[in-house]
């Protein structure tokens, strides 16, 4: 299991494209709003939370179909299907390589952009706080979606539309999480929400994507 | 005799051309006598005025929204646990019914909203959640005509309405936890004690009556239509490979 969660993170490093992407995507999301919105700090302040939050959504949605689709094309996912590990662990693995990947480096540079979007320096910890968290879900539901949609050429449209749904309680619970820290007023009820829709997600939806994979690959 | 003898699709077709007319005669009375009844007859609301009576259009289809999902996460489980075709072709049936319905009581909440509220939509959790439901709807239909291989199609769309069925619930949950509401509570339920007032309320369950049998007839006609279409692919297959 780690041989493959290395072979993923090399893949993904190496072999270009994705992991450097959903960053510059998230970057580009940032720097788009204040364009659109106006200059006004105290404006740009105050919807920060949900851009940062939407921004990493998006930034992530826009990478998933590179969990299985490649492997998909070139059969590595058949050998997989019959090696050792069990495919419902092949696909925690994968999920979890796509957070690294993509959802880790969203969580880093997350703080600098909320800079850019007029956020003092005591709030960011807990934009860092609730994206840590909350991310990790994003990938294990999109590892779902992603192969739901493994099959089907140019599936990625389809796929944004099946996930961006399945995406809506993390989205509020984690964007809560970060607004109600900045406000100082106790957050402590969604965070505690939020840990639970990451750790469910991982370890049931796994089952679920693993399930219709089969499907996928029979 | 039991209720899954129904599932080979002859005895299906069979049973549901008998039911059928029924089923359209019901909905035609339910609906006529509901709506009339209710547009016509009824008294203007003391303070909402004649606007109240959106409430024909805008309550059972709300409930039919909600229903037809609770139908296609049944339906589909039945299709993976026993795999009988029929079941999975309902579920597919009643998807487009499904998301008018849902449609419809946006619409008519929206109409109703302006007047009422002041605004055709409000973040409110129910209508945040019911737009939710909306596009959970959606990506099942796409995903249903995206996919070739109709038991491969039945078996992903399966398993998307039982992982959506539990995100609805959540983000039901989660609009909630959100943001405070403007629409008000449940006028309706079995075990209040107050409900709507009786002289809205009579011609109100005529409607949803009406509106129930509507739903079974639309999911009828689209499942037997499926049925059929699935039978002209077969046809054709055997034809080509001659």
């Amino acid at each position: 299991m780690i041989a493959l969660l290395q072979r993923d993170l090399l893949l993904a490093v190496r072999a270009g494209g994705g992991f450097g992407l959903g960053v510059a995507f998230f970057l580009i999301v940032v720097v788009l709003v204040p364009l659109g919105i106006g200059p006004d700090m105290v404006i740009l302040s105050k919807v920060s939370v949900g851009v940062l939050w939407v921004g990493a959504l998006l930034a992530c949605v826009l990478s998933l179909d590179r969990i299985f689709s490649l492997d998909y094309d070139d059969g590595t996912l058949e050998l997989l299907l019959t090696s050792p590990i069990p495919l419902e662990a092949v696909v925690t693995i994968k999920a979890f390589s796509h957070w690294i990947t993509t959802g880790l480096p969203l969580v880093v540079i997350s703080p600098i952009l909320g800079l850019l979007l007029g956020l003092q320096v005591s709030d960011l910890k807990w934009v860092v706080i609730s994206l840590l968290i909350g991310t990790p879900a994003l990938s294990a539901i999109g590892a779902f979606g992603a192969s739901l949609t493994v099959g089907i050429r140019r599936g990625g449209l389809l796929l944004s539309l099946l996930v961006l749904p399945l995406y809506v309680p993390t989205l509020i619970f984690g964007a809560n999480v970060a607004s109600k820290g900045l406000e100082d007023v106790s957050n402590n009820g969604a965070l505690l929400i939020l840990t639970a829709v990451t750790l469910a997600a991982f370890s049931i939806l796994p089952f679920a994507s693993a399930f219709v994979l089969r499907i996928n690959l029979r | 005799m039991s209720l899954w003898e129904y599932a080979n699709p002859v005895k299906f077709l069979k049973l549901s051309d008998k039911v059928l007319p029924f089923f359209v005669g019901f909905s035609i009375i339910g609906l006529s006598i509901g709506l009339f009844w209710g547009f016509f007859f009824t008294p203007d609301d003391y303070r909402q005025g004649s606007t109240v009576k959106i409430i024909y259009l805008h309550v059972p289809s709300a409930l039919m929204a909600i229903n037809a999902w609770f139908m296609m996460l049944v339906a589909s489980l039945i299709w993976l646990v026993r795999r009988h075709h029929v079941s999975a072709l309902a579920a597919k049936a009643a998807a487009p019914v499904g998301v008018t319905m849902t449609m419809v009581a946006l619409v008519t909440g929206a109409l109703w909203g302006q007047p009422m509220w002041g605004t055709w939509w409000a973040w409110d959790p129910r209508l945040t959640s019911f737009l939710v439901l909306f596009l959970f709807y959606l990506g099942y239909i796409a995903l249903w005509s995206a996919i070739d291989n109709p038991d491969t199609a039945a078996d992903l769309t399966s398993m998307l309405c039982i992982v959506g069925s539990v995100f609805a619930i959540l983000s039901r949950y989660a609009v909630n936890f959100w943001n405070q509401g403007l629409h008000q509570g449940a006028s309706l339920s079995l075990d209040k004690e107050k409900n709507v007032a009786d002289v809205f309320y009579q011609p109100l369950l005529f409607s949803i009556f009406g509106f129930v049998f509507l739903f079974l007839t639309l999911v009828l006609i689209g499942t037997r239509t499926e049925i059929r279409l699935r039978r002209i692919e077969a046809l054709r297959l055997r034809k080509d490979s001659e």
